[in-house]
């Protein structure tokens, strides 16, 4: 593993399994009385938000908290930011202050890089959402979940995703998600279907390591998971698609296209979902929706990063009665 | 009279000649010449050129001096070989007056390492709704002939071709800076393979070309000329080249960093690769090259853009656009047109001087051949030199260059402006 997370193209097939691994110890944790380790003990992480985002910054401060580190929360609403602070110095004084990592959200896509390479602080970076550009977190908790769901929890173990058909839908052009997922899946061996109209794919996504298609309902039968994507209501004054309705009518999933899925097959969702867009209520609370499991998936998936990246080489996970000694 | 013997220099890359300077004038061109009471600089193997002529700089001032001033400007003009700078309108003011423009014409006097002519706004406040005074900016102490909007693009097609034809009263040419606005907003860099997997705004080339085509167009209909800024894709030089065999007259220029960087070096998110018009691909490099070799693009331009530290020391988003070119743009264009041997120095001086004097009306005074009676603006590079790009060694206030580490070739070692040495032994004077 290298010494920062900046984008999901930067694990091997070896480093995403070892990661994937990891979360499913991780997980068990989150089934214990107490479910607290002491790996980051006394080790200071910063959750710098210069973009809102309640549910990851929660979910990375979950993790955090359950590795026993101490948390910073910066979130760059009226911080010093607003008032024109440079990345670069907050960054620095955050460091000044001894942080020992920093989990990133910008709203710029590469922030997270310069951040990691620009020689401005030594902290291992985390990248936890920027601009357009990537989100592997997200990607290895989508990830965890199809392997959990399609392999199964233990059966799973050491196990990638080979020949495992995911379809991607929704505004691809806009979303760091699509690109971390088609990124990883790619490596775990997946085969990745973007859906969505013309106008959300971008330019340039020839060289990508999946297919495109403009009709869900050709690929539905043959997804083994649909990832649903947000799509923001704005989009439709910038003329990337008429009317939402169009939009729900062409590309959103509701009872009747799941239908046609394979019996196996799950819904997935990044959230926020826009219910009645993208996704209807029937769909997003059945149960072949996995949104919630997400959510839960995303702080074993974020323990086990911040571990592997910080926690060197003491075993993640000590024996239940050792916790209990400790606690 | 000060007299000067460059002695043994390559004139124009062709037979080693002595060019002897007595006063602002070159008195005599031959070999053998006498070095009776002149100073002497030996300029065996090196290659003597015109001085240069750059159609497209940023000097900044006023209003950004913490970027660069008239002065340092001018200084890092000579040093890479320059002795006549257009001046582009993007200032605070916004160079849209006579007033203005007179102001840094006068600033250009004063400083003495380079002659700086103004380029005026085509638009009041580079807004594109209302003309600026175009005439009492020509008319003024400056004698404007170039206007740009430079920075912004002239996007409303009415207000383009009201330029173009006013300016015929008076021979002006409008240099047009070509970018649909509509189809740039938000936009961050080439829009491609590269973007797509960067997640940063697209800028697609059609920005460019769609703007071109209707100008030229326009140029046609009203009978006027129109020149076209820092032509970057492979499709603007299809259009231009269709333009030209059809008689319209339109001039363009190609920076060095266009002929030499993708956007490739993107990948880092490093600032310093953020340009307007963005790096382009592989593929537009090696279409400008050609195009500059066949005379589809007339000039090379450096779009000099001196940014301070902290605009370039942040985020890609958050950065300011543009490049230092001033100081390193021979170079580039030795490495890139004479050293693959599309163009010789007879072109580059062409491409580099003679063209951009025309184009920008100043070819009364520089842009002018080495010969005897012509005015003593003359540049010596040696050309064998291989050297490590320096920025703290720039003379420029800023230090925003692209090619820092890496190797180019060919050093100005002694810039001449009206006899007067500006740059000696590659110092300034």
């Amino acid at each position: 593993m290298k010494r920062h997370l900046i984008s999901a193209a930067d694990l091997t097939r070896d480093d995403a399994v070892l990661i994937l691994d990891t979360a499913e110890e991780m997980a068990r944790v989150a089934d214990r009385p107490i479910k607290k380790l002491p790996t980051l003990r006394g080790r200071t992480i910063c959750n710098l938000f210069f973009e809102d985002s309640t549910r990851t910054r929660i979910s990375f401060e979950a993790a955090e908290k359950r590795l026993s580190a101490d948390v910073i929360n910066f979130a760059a609403k009226g911080s010093s930011v607003s008032k024109g602070e440079s990345l670069k110095d907050t960054a620095q004084t955050l460091e000044a202050m001894g942080v020992d990592a920093v989990v990133i959200r910008h709203g710029a896509s590469g922030a997270p890089y310069r951040l990691a390479n620009s020689g401005w602080i030594d902290a291992p970076v985390i990248n936890a959402g920027d601009g357009t550009h990537q989100h592997p977190t997200q990607a290895l908790l989508d990830a965890f979940t199809m392997r959990r769901r399609l392999v199964g929890r233990d059966a799973g173990l050491g196990k990638d995703l080979a020949g495992r058909r995911i379809t991607i839908v929704g505004d691809v052009l806009h979303s760091r998600v699509a690109r971390s997922n088609v990124d990883l899946l790619h490596t775990l061996g997946a085969e990745v279907t973007l859906v969505a109209p013309p106008t959300l794919v971008p330019v340039g996504v020839e060289t990508w390591p999946c297919e495109v298609s403009y009709s869900l309902d050709e690929v539905l039968p043959k997804s083994d998971a649909v990832m649903m994507l947000r799509v923001q209501r704005e989009r439709m004054n910038a003329a990337f698609f008429p009317t939402e309705r169009e939009y729900s009518r062409r590309y959103g999933l509701d009872a009747a296209r799941m239908a046609r899925m394979p019996e196996h097959a799950i819904v997935m969702h990044p959230g926020p979902m826009v219910r009645g867009m993208e996704i209807t209520a029937e769909v997003a609370d059945s149960d072949r929706c996995t949104v919630v499991e997400q959510v839960a998936n995303g702080v074993s998936v974020r323990m086990a990063v911040l571990y592997l990246l910080l926690g060197g080489s003491e075993p993640a996970v000590t024996a239940p009665s050792r916790t209990e000694e400790t606690k | 009279m000060s007299k000067t013997l460059i002695r043994g220099a390559k004139v124009l890359g062709g037979e080693a000649q002595d060019v002897l300077i007595d006063g602002e004038t070159i008195s005599e061109v031959g070999t053998g010449l006498s070095a009776d009471g002149a100073t002497v600089v030996e300029a065996a193997g090196q290659v003597l050129l015109p001085g240069l002529v750059d159609l497209h700089t940023h000097l900044r001032e006023p209003g950004r001096e913490d970027s660069e001033t008239v002065l340092t400007g001018t200084r890092a003009a000579a040093s890479g070989g320059y002795t006549a700078v257009f001046a582009m309108a993007n200032t605070f003011p916004v160079a849209d007056t006579a007033g203005v423009v007179e102001q840094v014409y006068r600033l250009g006097k004063e400083s003495g390492y380079c002659d700086v002519q103004p380029i005026g706004a085509v638009t009041i406040g580079l807004e594109g709704k209302k003309l600026s005074e175009l005439g009492a900016m020509h008319e003024s102490a400056a004698r404007v002939t170039v206007f740009s909007d430079d920075g912004k693009c002239v996007d409303d097609a009415v207000i383009m071709r009201r330029a173009l034809e006013y300016v015929k009263a008076f021979g002006g040419v409008i240099a047009q800076h070509a970018q649909e606005p509509r189809l740039t907003e938000g936009a961050q860099m080439n829009e491609g393979i590269v973007s797509a997997e960067l997640g940063l705004g697209g800028w697609p080339a059609v920005a460019e070309e769609s703007i071109i085509a209707r100008d030229v167009l326009l140029a046609e209909h009203v009978g006027s000329r129109v020149h076209i800024c820092h032509l970057s894709t492979a499709g603007s030089v299809e259009i231009v080249r269709w333009a030209k065999s059809r008689g319209i007259d339109v001039t363009a220029e190609v920076t060095p960093h266009h002929l030499l960087l993708t956007d490739e070096l993107v990948r880092s998110y490093n600032p310093v690769y953020k340009v307007n018009p963005p790096l382009r691909t592989e593929r537009d490099v090696m279409a400008l090259r050609e195009a500059l070799a066949d005379g589809t693009i007339d000039i090379v331009a450096t779009d000099h853009a001196p940014h301070p530290h902290e605009d370039k020391d942040c985020e890609w988003a958050a950065a300011a656009m543009g490049m230092v070119g001033l100081e390193t743009a021979l170079s580039v264009v030795q490495q890139t047109m004479v050293e693959t041997g599309l163009l010789d120095w007879a072109g580059v001086a062409e491409r580099m001087s003679f063209a951009p004097a025309r184009i920008g009306g100043l070819s009364h005074l520089h842009g002018r051949p080495v010969s005897a009676g012509e005015p003593a603006n003359l540049t010596l590079v040696d050309t064998s030199y291989r050297g490590v790009v320096d920025p703290a060694g720039f003379a420029s206030r800023s230090r925003n260059t692209p090619y820092e580490g890496r190797e180019l070739p060919g050093r100005v070692t002694h810039t001449f402006l009206r006899g007067r040495t500006t740059v000696v032994d590659g110092k300034l004077a």
